[in-house]
């Protein structure tokens, strides 16, 4: 990641609060994004992560706060001001989102190369040939032999569903991706190969990432800056190292001294 | 003119686990380094040498003073900085290197040390070429370059981190005790690289508590125990 000083936040997120009825999902979340930049988005179950991450994605509407985003062109749109098709035009080719569980994130009857050409044809390519060499080369990418292309996910490992899913989301080459715990029900050697992978794909196309994980380790080897969730609201946030080597809250110092040693 | 500058910094932990204890361990810190000028920290284990480097490297959050470190002609306060910053300035400017390896699964060990050249834009060739010419500085075999260091012996760990943590030629380098558990050939590897570094005009902090070692390297001993906290 290259740091250049006088950037342009990608995303700024405003007081963003969302209630469920009477219950508080999240509250008054703020912060930047840059790209390239990977922020984690970490706490206990029921802390409000996945709202969070739903409301910077365009997916549910905040209750209050504005979520400012800059699109390629340089301008700055307001995610809750623009059309619905536009919003969903980002989600579909600026954007992706890496569900916890696969199924959510794949067409499951439809082949591998299926679902990542999906995506393209989403931004207008029609070539079959070009569709399908993109496809392949971003299987490979993702370490799925290229003899698997014409296979259904259900045919798949969970930990080839996983990468299969990274690769439906990247293929379009997007500058922002939300993942919701990402290694969450897998076993530890598949985790790490999916971690190692992230990173280096993540690092080499510079693109912005929020992961939600409950994974302190996680959060360490693939992210800048940490947010510290409890209650629906952010109560700790800095340079990933500094959170957890020095963290001042008391549920954060919690968390940190409830890791178990390896 | 100063490469780092630390002026009356202080840390105070509060422990929240422990009904709010409040550990004061440093005050009234303040000292700097020249380019090309090796300190030393001094002082008995707990004095708070260790807890000086990650706030200048900003591991600790820095609860007064200033920590200023200067790279390609802009002074950056670490103790104010925003978290963007302080990256910026530890790709750029600053390393800091311990003896203990933060091994990455699957990564390669040519990899893991060819790595903060990377982020410094220089191209992958490149950084592997660099990055295997300090593995053989630091004796380690060939034969385990490609592969992941997690099952190395602690000893091998170390020197590949050494080996990761020395190749960036940075202006301002911390070093946490390098030297430690390792045999007297590589100790003298450690040595000669540290004072090209300084040749080259690095400011260098330094935990060593080998006296051969830091008297062959150090220019000044800055005493911790001045600024350690009165209990």
């Amino acid at each position: 990641m290259n740091f250049i000083e006088n950037e342009q936040p990608l995303l700024v997120a405003e007081g963003l609060t969302k209630w469920y009825g009477r219950r508080l999902g999240c509250r008054d979340a703020s912060f930047e994004l840059y790209e390239g930049e990977v922020i984690a988005v970490v706490g206990e179950s029921g802390s409000g992560k996945t709202t969070l991450l739903q409301l910077l994605s365009g997916q549910i509407e905040p209750s209050a706060g504005q979520i400012r985003y800059r699109l390629r062109d340089g301008a700055i749109a307001d995610v809750w001001s623009m059309s619905e098709p536009m919003r969903r035009f980002l989600f579909r080719t600026d954007w992706g989102y890496v569900h916890q569980d696969p199924q959510l994130g794949l067409r499951m009857g439809v082949s591998a190369g299926g679902n990542v050409g999906e995506r393209l044809m989403a931004v207008g390519w029609r070539n079959y040939g070009d569709i399908r060499g993109a496809a392949t080369d971003w299987l490979a990418r993702v370490e799925i032999p290229e003899d698997r292309i014409d296979d259904t996910p259900r045919a798949y490992s969970g930990g080839m569903r996983q990468r299969l899913q990274i690769a439906r989301n990247l293929v379009t080459a997007p500058r922002l991706i939300f993942m919701d715990e990402p290694t969450g029900g897998l076993d530890v050697s598949v985790q790490a190969r999916l971690l190692d992978l992230l990173r280096r794909i993540v690092s080499e196309m510079r693109i912005a990432v929020i992961v939600v994980t409950h994974d302190l380790a996680v959060a360490r080897l693939l992210s800048n800056r940490i947010m510290v969730m409890k209650e629906g609201e952010v109560i700790e946030q800095g340079l990933t190292d500094q959170v957890l080597d020095d963290p001042h809250a008391p549920y954060t110092q919690l968390l940190v001294s409830s890791i178990l040693p390896a | 003119m100063v490469a780092l500058e630390l002026s009356a910094v202080a840390k105070t932990f509060t422990m929240h686990l422990q009904g709010g204890l409040r550990l004061a361990v440093l005050h009234g810190v303040t000292f700097a380094a020249e380019p090309g000028q090796c300190l030393a920290l001094t002082g008995p284990s707990g004095a708070g040498k260790s807890s000086i480097l990650k706030l200048i490297y900003g591991n600790y959050r820095c609860d007064a003073g200033a920590i200023l470190i200067r790279s390609d002609g802009a002074v950056v306060d670490i103790a104010s900085a925003a978290p963007r910053q302080i990256l910026g300035v530890r790709q750029r400017a600053l390393g800091y290197v311990t003896q203990f390896l933060r091994a990455v699964p699957r990564v390669s060990a040519l990899d893991i040390v060819a790595e903060p050249l990377v982020m410094k834009a220089v191209p992958r060739e490149a950084a592997a070429v660099c990055a295997a010419t300090m593995l053989r500085r630091f004796n380690v075999p060939e034969r385990l370059w490609s592969l992941p260091p997690a099952t190395f012996s602690g000893g091998e760990q170390q020197r590949i981190n050494l080996a990761r943590g020395l190749l960036p030629e940075h202006p301002i380098l911390l070093l946490d005790e390098p030297t430690a558990s390792l045999d007297a050939d590589n100790r003298a590897v450690v040595v000669d690289i540290v004072r090209e570094r300084k040749r080259q005009g690095a400011a260098i902090v330094a935990i060593v508590h080998d006296d051969d070692v830091r008297e062959a390297i150090a220019d000044v001993c800055v005493d911790v125990t001045q600024f350690t906290a009165a209990a």
